[in-house]
């Protein structure tokens, strides 16, 4: 009798070991019911936030099948860089395809690569890399003197608010997503056609000074903003160190 | 066994020579704990790590020689912030710009802010423990210590602490103080900033008192169970109501309303069908869209955010109620936001039938009321009560309680032994603070608090504004914070003033400090403007912005009252920075004017933005200038070119730091701008 209680008494001892010590199961215990064969990005991808922060819209895919067609029930799980979280990190897909999860970027300023991913019947893996941009203290200040300042004519896209001038320009001004033009330019020609207009640099005199407007991390801050939106991303020309 | 510990006690301390010795090799390895504790300290490994990753690098000789100034523990003390900091022992390279590619912590390059390290330390912004020298109790909270490291994404709570005044760089902040007092918290929740005054609610919430003139029991009882199905952009929490609770609440409301003279009167009937096209225009003409918002049929909330939304307003309000409310809201509400159009009865019919035609049939169509029972009306009275429904209405024979939730005045800093956590729950404030906003039932289904639809950046930055409000920052000494401009309770004087309430100038214009940020700022508008564009302003607003989709409406005004408005301006919203009368409306010379025109179009070239030419110029940035010599005083377009932001602060236009030769020339020009003929005559 003492021996049985004995036994009784060390089974549930490792009964409540093993539940003690069993780790939360993986986050996706979701089974997917429908295969597609491709991913696509239905909206909020390339956004702009700030550090640490929750993106303003969530984040859409669509799993599709061969024909293009929407697929109901396909697992879908998102990955990022060290970070970045998602809300949640996985699910399964709606009636129209769909699914979509809130993304907090991390806390250092720059680009982030986040990853779709969904599985074909075969067990293939199809992924989807979609870029946002988190802003630090510095670009967020820039950002939202673009705002203010600079969308009204270098933003091409209008919206009821804000209708924008761009059209209106005889010369276009360049949109700050536009790396081809503006990476070329380094901080002082930058820094030089913001505080004293376009004729400083032999541009468009339509390109106003705001030398007596900005104050100079004003100004700093605009152009880290800059740097950081460009399409194709910016690199500062500077020491090239021996890597490992 | 006891043989063999006497044995051992023999061979250790048998004779003195021997226990002498054995003693001195114990108090030699005791004493060289400590040290053997130090040299494999966490800090020291980490910088070991340091000095290997900056080896390999181009400027590794300079790196280094910053390192050697001061290697070991650092710590930075500043004694009046209360700030003991030892986090740059392991973070090194914090200062060091050449880093600005290294991504591994402890070394990266601190981002760029407005303060520096040395004048701050890091506890004042990241939290966590600065004195501790191991990760663990630097960054978590541990036995001793409670307070772990700020997550990133609440970190401009460390900002508000200081700050009270909204940042450019903050706005997750800024948007957490509006929420905090739009969304009513304070309604319920006392916050005290450090000078002693509290945080005000910006919300309005309606009284109570004549709800029966205004609405059914049965819309009210709809209302109670989800406001959101009603309007998706209400701010009224939903309270969880039982079905008999929600009931009890309707009836107790309806039959505590007591009647205001005039809403019952009838609406005139019309023998024909009522013109919805025309009432629509009229709701477009009226700019009613700039404050109310409406839901299209894409699901898309589009209008102003100032009344509420009207998506569904004809399955809520009465019609006699709406058309006694359009003649004129302040006999109903005498403190409401909305103007009081001095609409025409034909005007008010035409609204009354648009509005009252916006209806959804499936909003009441599941209410089936009983007449309400003496017992019901009691228990409902007990309800509202309980739930402190007086804390945001009006309501009447209910006070409203003080301090009916928990103060929030040191949320911030609230002691951890003090928070009863969820299971499963991180142990940390900001996570609590985060989890009671979501989701305030889920600590107990018998608490009061509501639940509030937030999406997660709305609960964010809720979570940030709280986070503000530490012990530090209500303890920290005067001359290091930074508070907020003084709320202004500027009151026009007179009849004029009477009439500025009436018409609600104060939502959309602000004039010294008070008032809204929708319409241009007044305070200076009597040095502005001239006297007769103004009065033809206020009885026909015109636009000056075609870009614009809010603009200020038509309201009717007699002749007397737009001279009454306009004596009050002209005279009062005066500038004391320059005289008025010191520079010309007319007369300037040909060849200056033509000296403005070169300048307006090629060295300043203004037309990027303005239009002066309706032919050739397309800006539209700033106002159209084609009548801006009949509109503006000469002087005030001097001062204005010289320096705009001290005019107006804040605007976009930019200083240009122009010659008073380039200004006066520009202002010549600007002043020949008169307007057709034409367009005078339609005036």
């Amino acid at each position: 009798m003492k021996r049985r209680r004995r036994i009784l008494l060390v089974l549930s001892l490792i009964l409540v070991g093993a539940a003690c010590s069993s780790k939360p199961g993986p986050a996706s215990t979701l089974k997917p019911t429908g295969f597609g064969v491709a991913l696509v990005e239905s909206s909020g991808g390339k956004q702009v936030g700030a550090t640490g922060m929750v993106l303003g819209d969530p984040l859409v895919v669509q799993v599709n099948d061969e024909q293009g067609t929407a697929v109901a029930g396909a697992l879908v799980e998102f990955s990022g860089p060290a970070g970045v979280s998602f809300d949640p990190t996985s699910g399964l897909t709606d009636s129209s395809g769909q699914v979509s999860t809130n993304v907090a970027l991390g806390s250092m300023a720059g680009r982030y690569q986040l990853t779709a991913h969904t599985s074909t019947r075969a067990q293939k893996s199809v992924d989807l890399k979609i870029e946002e941009i988190a802003l630090g203290y510095q670009q967020e200040v820039g950002f939202q003197l673009d705002n203010k300042y600079c969308a009204r004519c270098h933003n091409p896209e209008s919206t009821p608010e804000r209708v924008s001038n761009y059209d209106n320009l005889e010369v276009k001004p360049h949109p700050f997503t536009e790396g081809n033009t503006l990476n070329k330019m380094s901080d002082a020609d930058l820094t030089a056609i913001i505080s004293h207009g376009g004729p400083a640099l032999n541009k468009s005199a339509l390109m106003p000074a705001y030398g007596y407007t900005l104050s100079k991390t004003e100004i700093e801050a605009l152009i880290s903003y800059i740097r950081l939106v460009s399409d194709p991303p910016y690199h500062a020309a500077g020491m090239v160190y021996a890597q490992k | 066994m006891k043989n063999s510990l006497f044995h051992l006690w023999q061979t250790l301390f048998g004779d003195p020579v021997r226990a002498f010795g054995v003693v001195s090799l114990l108090l030699v390895i005791l004493l060289a704990v400590a040290p053997a504790k130090n040299h494999f300290s966490e800090w020291r490994h980490y910088q070991k790590q340091y000095l290997a990753l900056i080896g390999s690098r181009g400027d590794a000789v300079t790196l280094r020689r910053h390192f050697h100034e001061h290697d070991g523990i650092q710590q930075i003390w500043l004694p009046q912030l209360g700030v003991v900091d030892r986090c740059t022992t392991c973070h090194v390279g914090l200062k060091e710009a050449s880093l600005s590619d290294v991504s591994t912590q402890p070394f990266r390059l601190h981002p760029v802010i407005p303060h520096t390290l040395d004048q701050f330390g890091c506890v004042m912004c990241h939290r966590g423990q600065g004195p501790a020298t191991t990760v663990e109790e630097a960054h978590s909270s541990t036995l001793a210590w409670e307070e772990p490291i700020l997550p990133a994404r609440y970190v401009q709570a460390s900002c508000g602490q200081c700050h009270r005044a909204p940042l450019t760089g903050t706005p997750q902040l800024n948007l957490g103080r509006n929420l905090l007092a739009r969304y009513g918290c304070v309604h319920c929740h006392t916050i005290k900033l450090p000078d002693g005054s509290a945080i005000k609610p910006t919300d309005d919430p309606p009284s109570l008192e004549h709800i029966a003139d205004k609405t059914t029991r049965e819309w009210i009882y709809a209302w109670l169970k989800d406001p959101q199905t009603y309007a998706v952009t209400a701010t009224m929490p939903n309270f969880k109501l039982s079905d008999p609770d929600a009931r009890d609440i309707s009836a107790f409301l309806i039959s505590n309303s007591t009647p205001v003279a005039g809403d019952t009167a009838l609406v005139s009937p019309s023998s024909k069908a009522p013109d919805l096209a025309a009432g629509a225009s009229l709701y477009g003409e009226s700019f009613c869209a700039s404050c109310h918002a409406v839901q299209n049929a894409a699901g898309n909330v589009v209008g102003g955010d100032v009344g509420p939304e009207l998506t569904r307003v004809g399955s809520k309000v009465k019609p006699e109620w709406l058309q006694a409310w359009l003649r004129n809201p302040r006999v109903y509400d005498a403190g409401t936001a909305m103007p009081h159009y001095r609409f025409t009865d034909s005007q008010l019919s035409l609204l009354t039938a648009f509005l009252g035609n916006k209806t959804d049939s499936d909003l009441l169509a599941n209410v089936h009321l009983d007449a309400a029972t003496p017992e019901q009306i009691a228990h409902g009275k007990l309800l509202v009560t309980e739930y402190g429904c007086a804390s945001c209405h009006e309501i009447n024979g209910i006070k409203k309680s003080d301090n009916f939730a928990p103060e929030l005045t040191r949320i911030g800093s609230k002691p951890l032994t003090q928070i009863i956590f969820l299971p499963g729950m991180t142990h940390a404030i900001p996570d609590y603070i985060a989890a009671k906003i979501r989701q305030p039932r889920s600590f107990g289904s018998a608490l009061k608090m509501p639940q509030f639809s937030l999406a997660p950046a709305q609960i964010d930055a809720l979570t940030t504004a709280l986070l503000a409000l530490t012990d530090r920052a209500q303890d920290l000494p005067r001359a290091l914070t930074v508070p907020a401009k003084p709320p202004s309770n500027y009151q026009p004087a007179g009849k004029a003033g009477q009439l500025m309430a009436d018409l609600a100038c104060f939502s959309c214009h602000a004039i010294n400090g008070r008032g809204g940020d929708m319409a241009p700022d007044l305070t200076w508008e009597g040095s502005s403007v001239q006297r007769q564009w103004l009065q033809a302003f206020l009885k026909n607003p015109g636009t000056l912005r075609p870009a614009l989709i809010r603009r200020m409406p038509r309201f009717n005004l007699s002749d007397g009252e737009v001279t009454e408005l306009t004596d009050y301006i002209m005279t009062v919203y005066q500038s004391p920075a320059f005289d008025r009368d010191s520079m010309p409306a007319n007369g300037y010379p040909p060849a200056q004017v033509e000296q403005g025109k070169q300048l307006f179009y090629s060295k300043y070239a203004c037309q990027s933005c303005h239009i002066v030419d309706t032919k050739v110029d397309k800006g539209y940035v700033g106002p159209t200038l084609t009548q801006v010599g009949s509109r503006l005083n000469a002087a005030w377009i001097y001062h204005w070119l010289k320096e705009p932001q001290t005019m107006r602060p804040g605007t976009i236009e930019p200083n240009r730091n122009m010659d008073d030769e380039d200004a006066r020339a520009l202002t010549a020009f600007l002043m020949a701008q008169k307007g057709s003929s034409k367009q005078e005559a339609k005036r």
